[in-house]
């Protein structure tokens, strides 16, 4: 739904895409220059450049342009955010699940009395 | 936990959905009445350390429960989940929305639509639950929001992650 409306600022749209997410995978390693990054794939740089273009609107990952060289840093702040908000998530389901054991064993030990 | 238990997590950042999937060691019965009755649900729905507490509740198609869930320190968070669609003793979807102590729905912050759904698994009950967000900017929100409350930032299993948001 709204597939085509969607803005691009999200992580989720930026990391949909196999080539932004091996991208984003290499400059976890460290920084790299738009033109190494760019090796890997048969593409045309315009279109490379509008992959790189998409993860800087997400706030993944920063470029800045030193002589003719782009290079491109990985922003780890909003990937770690998502990362920590599952963790959280699960872990709350999870505690949430043990106290939901617990009431069923006493509440089914009252059936068994009666 | 139960060590023999099924519990499954499954985050599609695509869809912008939660799947949670969990077996119980109890009959259908008792397990959709502890997600259905108030005086139940206030005895296990918060995680620890927090409590919950009921403000209003009715379990009725149009009708809402309204409640929070309280930390230690007396701090009250509330929410109302207001029910859409029951189907005794097979299912529910509903609205989930952060609200104030009156019971008015934080129009800042997004509602999650949630389904679930109770299934006989011999003598156990398995449990789903898919919690659905509007659009990714509704599911960046909610994150953008735990971050403000001064998550730290950590890395170790961004590989993981990366594999999730693949999914």
């Amino acid at each position: 739904m709204d597939k085509y409306n969607e803005p691009l600022d999200t992580i989720f749209h930026a990391l949909a895409d196999p080539t932004r997410r091996a991208v984003v995978q290499c400059l976890v390693k460290g920084p790299a220059p738009v033109k190494e990054l760019a090796a890997p794939y048969n593409m045309a740089l315009p279109s490379f450049m509008k992959h790189i273009s998409v993860l800087e609107q997400a706030g993944l990952i920063a470029s800045q342009k030193q002589g003719r060289v782009r290079t491109c840093t990985f922003n780890p702040d909003k990937l770690a955010a998502a990362e920590q908000w599952f963790e959280q998530q699960r872990a709350i389901w999870a505690s949430r699940f043990d106290n939901l054991d617990n009431l069923l064993t006493t509440l089914q030990g009252e059936t068994d009395e009666t | 936990m139960k060590p023999d238990l099924r519990f499954d997590f499954v985050a599609d950042m695509q869809k912008s959905t939660l799947t949670v999937r969990r077996e119980f060691a109890a009959k259908r019965q008792l397990v959709w009445d502890c997600y259905t009755k108030c005086e139940l649900l206030d005895q296990w729905y918060a995680p620890k350390p927090l409590t919950t507490k009921t403000k209003s509740f009715d379990f009725n198609e149009g009708g809402h429960w309204h409640f929070a869930m309280i930390d230690p320190n007396g701090t009250h968070y509330w929410s109302r989940t207001d029910y859409e669609t029951i189907t005794p003793i097979d299912g529910y979807t509903g609205y989930d929305g952060f609200t104030d102590e009156t019971g008015v729905i934080n129009p800042n912050l997004p509602r999650s639509h949630i389904a679930m759904t109770f299934t006989d698994q011999g003598a156990h009950t398995l449990t789903e639950t898919v919690v659905s967000y509007n659009s990714p900017e509704d599911l960046q929100t909610v994150i953008d929001m735990g971050m403000e409350e001064g998550m730290a930032s950590t890395l170790e299993r961004l590989d993981e992650l990366l594999v999730k948001l693949t999914a």
